[in-house]
């Protein structure tokens, strides 16, 4: 190591002035941890309320505040900074960098994180309540007829926006410009490329954010008419504007966990990653085709029929490179030697599931399809099998999988595989029987259904609870592991682990790779 | 050991099949009462058998690779790490697969788009949370009326068991001849609401400023409910839909005898009624029309308290006006064209006289009615 070697500052300060690459990680995983937990509070309310036809526990103004902040929480709070600490604590050491290229702006990008999830939360104690127009917030129900705190929501918006955007111009710096010798791009592990991607579809798309709220807030504030027919101006544009955020947002979801189950199933089976540049280049098309395809959204909102068949083609392509990474993954594990530790669960869990919710999106990609299934449970049920089972379990395997790289302690494996078969069977029971419902008609954002609905309702529910419960095991074996896990010390704690952070010190010393390591002919990523 | 668990999950999802087999919980897709109906419940099948088919060989793959693959039975792992071959095989395909899905998905979506040489139109449009339907065809004096959920707030509040019904039930049901072609033609007042019935299989948005076209044409005669499904605020899941398909006779009768009504009604409106009747026509009109804002008991909540209010107890004319035109750019639409002169004078004098506000005040339909007028 470095002749000037020191470790972190004492206190609070340690964590409020540091521009170390790891402290910021860990304040990004533990944050996003919190966000999942209150996210997951609302998600008990609302299915609380689902658990049997009848009003019994919140009014459905209420109702629908939950129903928002759920979808905000997760999606803006748990998951995309999830993975933002998980670039952090891996970026650098997977190639070879000391931190990343802008350690200060690093900072700051997480720490405005805490102050605008605050103000989102907030709203929750204003007058009329906090945000109750969906996580999707559609005009004019979030402008003309908002309750006040819609101001505090589009400033948070603006907020979590920038950190997204400072985040990513880290990782694109860092990436380009950090790379050790010999790390030529074609060796970056697919954890690095598929963050790479994501990190450019956020450039270009959370700006696109920013505009739709701050045309909310002129329409709110100024007497503008952007999203008002009475002024002349459009509802609909708003939705376009909107989901050319909103789809690629997807792949900002799930993009890096594709990149996280290409590290671990390669590891526990024991057998390089299969089709490495298709990986790359599907990746890639993916995120192409995500800006092309943002209308199959609004198939019921009356576009002309042209219109409709050109987003129909296109999404139904989004299945191809789709289907490639499918396969790869699998061939991976074909006559590799495969172990079932809790990562390599997490991931075969993500693997299946995510492959059920990529066939229900290729239905519903099917327009005269859709118009029966869009805005039902159906719809409830796709994105929960891609963004939970997907996005989640993910995360979920990868804490698991560098956990005892970062603390240098091994978690207590039969927990672990416990939290697996819990959290896999509660899923199931929540969200497979949406399916079922909303095809036989439920809508989606209600709090109260028809007596039809009931039996799959309550079954849901009880799914919700024992899956949420589950998320407390894990909680505990995270901390017990940080706290007394059995130590570890070992470069490659896992035997098929390849690549440079397995070959830095267990646990990964404050600061790593501060000479920069050699890169051989071998590819890093194993 | 994991093939112990893999038989305990089965044996749960297996004991889970009786209570899924059971016959009110349906679990698939209705095919309707429609012929586009019928072609885009095939669609759907068709692709759902598609996946299931691919998910069955790709997982199988998975599961002999979990089995057979296993660092436990002393395998030695393979090292290929690519094949061309392959790889362009499985991006062929899949391409091709879904090029033959989207023939039949093309033709019927194009016949989803043909609204052409409709019989009858209707105007459709979605309040805050209600529908009113206007039909357009008939000659003279249009017929229209407000169609509302009829399911009581007893029990939606569990103190009354509920209905075979419950929250699929509406005060006036939209009424279509079977066998007819008929349009729907979709706009909004207020928010973007969906009108989504799943057995004739239209869903189309309804949203303020534009209108949206849809037809059907339904084989059966039946009643059949949807709900709206696009979140509109907050008593979204309480507007209903129900549609009565009749035979082309009842249809024609039911219409003559509607706009038979609609012609009594206005006869009525000049009568000069008594303090009790409006009183209690009022608080009708009142708890279906204005208790989700205004509270059961005047004290407010999406809309302002009606208790105590300075417009309640000040000048009738603002309480007409703000009653009749609305208040613009808020939740609080105009009931003028909603309701009939008798339920607005009805409801004006029960807010004037209900909930302590005890002005004494009588507004009688001629009020309205000229007032109206300007
Ligand atoms: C969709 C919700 C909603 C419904 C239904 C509704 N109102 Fe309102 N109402 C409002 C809102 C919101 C306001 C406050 C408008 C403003 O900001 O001035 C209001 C205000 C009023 C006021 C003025 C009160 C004051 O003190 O300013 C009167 C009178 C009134 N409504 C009458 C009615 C009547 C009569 C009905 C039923 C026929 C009705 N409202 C139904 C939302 C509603
Ligand atoms: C094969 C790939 C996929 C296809 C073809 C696809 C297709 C679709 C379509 C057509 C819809 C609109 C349905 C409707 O509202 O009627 C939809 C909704 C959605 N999808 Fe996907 N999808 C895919 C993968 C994903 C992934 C990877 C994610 C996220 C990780 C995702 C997240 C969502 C979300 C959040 C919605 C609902 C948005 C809302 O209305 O709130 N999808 N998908
Ligand atoms: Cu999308
Ligand atoms: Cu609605």
């Amino acid at each position: 190591m470095g002749a000037h070697h020191h470790g972190p500052a004492r206190g609070i300060t340690r964590w409020l002035f540091t521009t170390n690459h790891k402290d910021i990680g860990t304040m990004y995983l533990w944050f996003s941890f919190a966000m999942f937990i209150l996210g997951g509070a609302f998600a008990m309310i609302i299915r609380a309320e689902l658990f049997q036809p009848g009003m019994q526990l919140v009014e459905p103004g209420f109702f629908n505040q939950m129903t928002t902040l759920h979808g905000l929480v997760m999606v803006f709070g748990a998951i995309m900074p999830s993975f933002v600490g998980l670039a952090n604590w891996l970026i650098p050491m997977m190639i070879g960098a000391p931190d990343m290229a802008l350690p200060r702006m690093n900072n700051w990008s997480f720490w405005i994180l805490p102050p605008g999830f605050l103000m989102l939360a907030s709203t929750l104690f204003m007058e009329g309540g906090a945000p109750a127009f969906g996580w999707t917030f559609y005009a004019p129900l979030s402008t003309t007829y908002a309750a006040p705190s819609v101001t505090f929501f589009i400033f948070a918006i603006h907020v979590l926006g920038m950190s997204s955007i400072m985040g990513s111009i880290n990782i694109i710096a860092t990436v380009m410009n950090m790379r050790a010798p010999g790390m030529s791009y074609m060796k970056l592990p697919l954890f690095v490329w598929t963050w790479l991607i994501t990190a450019f579809l956020l450039v270009a798309v959370m700006p696109v954010l920013a505009g739709a709220v701050t045309m909310m807030l002129m329409d709110i504030h100024f007497g503008t008419s952007f999203f008002s027919a009475a002024g002349g101006g459009d509802p609909v544009l708003f939705q376009h504007i909107f989901w050319f955020f909103g789809h690629p947002e997807v792949y900002i979801i799930i993009l890096p966990a594709f990149g996280v189950v290409s590290q671990i199933i390669p590891a526990f089976s024991r057998k390089p990653l299969f089709g490495y540049a298709s990986m790359v280049y599907a990746t890639a098309s993916i995120a192409f085709l995500s800006f092309i395809v943002w209308a199959h959204h609004m198939y019921t909102v009356g576009m002309p029929v042209a219109g409709e068949l050109y987003f129909m083609y296109a999404t139904m392509l989004i299945a191809v490179p789709t289907g490639v990474k499918v396969f790869n993954w699998i061939s991976t594990m074909w006559r590799g030697a495969l172990s079932f530790e809790t990562p390599m669960l997490f991931s075969i869990g993500f693997l299946v599931l995510f492959t059920i919710g990529g066939f229900t999106g290729l239905m519903l990609s099917i327009a005269p399809a859709d118009f029966q299934y869009h805005d039902t449970y159906f719809v409830v049920a796709h994105f929960h099998y891609v963004m939970v089972a997907g996005a989640v379990f993910s995360m979920t395997a990868a804490v698991y999988f560098w956990l005892p790289k970062w603390t240098g302690r091994m978690y207590n494996e039969t927990m672990g595989k416990v939290h697996f078969w819990i959290s896999f069977v509660g899923f199931n029971i929540t969200f497979f029987p949406q399916h079922f419902v909303g095809l036989a008609g439920m809508p989606r954002r209600v709090p109260d259904y028809a007596l039809q609905f009931a039996d799959f309702n309550m079954m849901s529910s009880i799914g919700a609870f024992v899956y949420g419960a589950s998320q407390i095991l894990f909680l505990y074996n995270v901390i017990a592991t940080i706290v007394a896990g059995e130590k570890v010390s070992d470069e490659k704690v896992w035997d098929g682990a390849e690549g440079l952070e397995w070959t830095v010190p267990t646990p990964a010393p404050y600061h790593t790779f501060e000479v920069p390591p050699k890169v051989g002919a071998a590819p890093a990523h194993g | 050991m994991l093939c112990k668990k893999i038989m305990v999950f089965a044996g749960i999802l297996l004991s889970s099949l009786p209570w899924v087999a059971q016959a009110q919980n349906q679990v698939n897709m209705s095919p309707g009462v429609t012929e586009i109906g019928a072609e885009i419940y095939d669609l759907h099948m068709l692709i759902m058998i598609i996946c299931v088919i691919i998910g069955l060989l790709v997982f199988g793959v998975m599961f002999y690779s979990i089995i057979y693959h296993r660092k436990s039975r002393g395998v030695v792992p393979s090292q290929f790490h690519e094949s061309t071959k392959v790889e362009i095989a499985w991006t062929a395909v899949p391409f091709f697969i879904l090029v033959a899905m989207a023939v039949p998905a093309t033709s019927t979506l194009l016949e989803v788009y043909d609204n052409d040489e409709a019989e009858l139109d209707i105007l459709i449009t979605g309040y805050q949370w209600k529908w009113r339907y206007e039909y357009l065809d008939a000659a003279g004096e249009p017929v229209a009326f407000f169609s509302n959920l009829a399911t009581s707030q007893e029990e939606i509040y569990n103190t009354e068991s509920k209905g075979e019904n419950y929250l699929l039930e509406v005060d006036e049901p939209l009424v279509i001849p079977v066998d007819t072609k008929v349009r729907f033609l979709i706009t909004a007042n207020d928010v973007i609401h969906s009108w989504w019935v799943p057995e004739i299989s239209v869903k189309r948005d309804a949203i303020p400023g534009f209108i949206n076209e849809a037809w059907s044409k339904v084989t059966e005669e039946g009643i059949y409910r949807g709900q709206c499904t696009e979140l509109c605020g907050a008593y979204h899941g309480f507007m209903p839909v129900v549609v009565h398909a009749v035979s082309r006779e009842e249809f024609d009768g039911w219409m003559a005898a509607k706009r038979a009504e609609q012609a009594s009604d206005l006869a009525a409106a000049s009568v000069e009624m008594s303090l009790e009747a409006l009183m209690s026509e009022g608080e009708a009109v009142y708890n279906g029309q204005c208790m989700a804002c205004h509270g059961a008991s005047g004290e407010g909540g999406v809309g302002k308290a009606i208790a105590g209010s300075s417009i309640a107890l000040g000048d009738v004319n603002t309480h007409m006006d703000v009653s009749i035109r609305g208040v613009s750019g808020t939740a609080m639409q105009a009931f003028g064209t909603q309701l009939s002169d008798i339920e607005m004078a009805a409801v004006i004098t029960y807010q004037r006289n209900a909930f302590g506000n005890n002005t004494g005040d009588i507004v009688q339909p001629a009020d309205v009615a000229s007032y109206k007028q300007g």
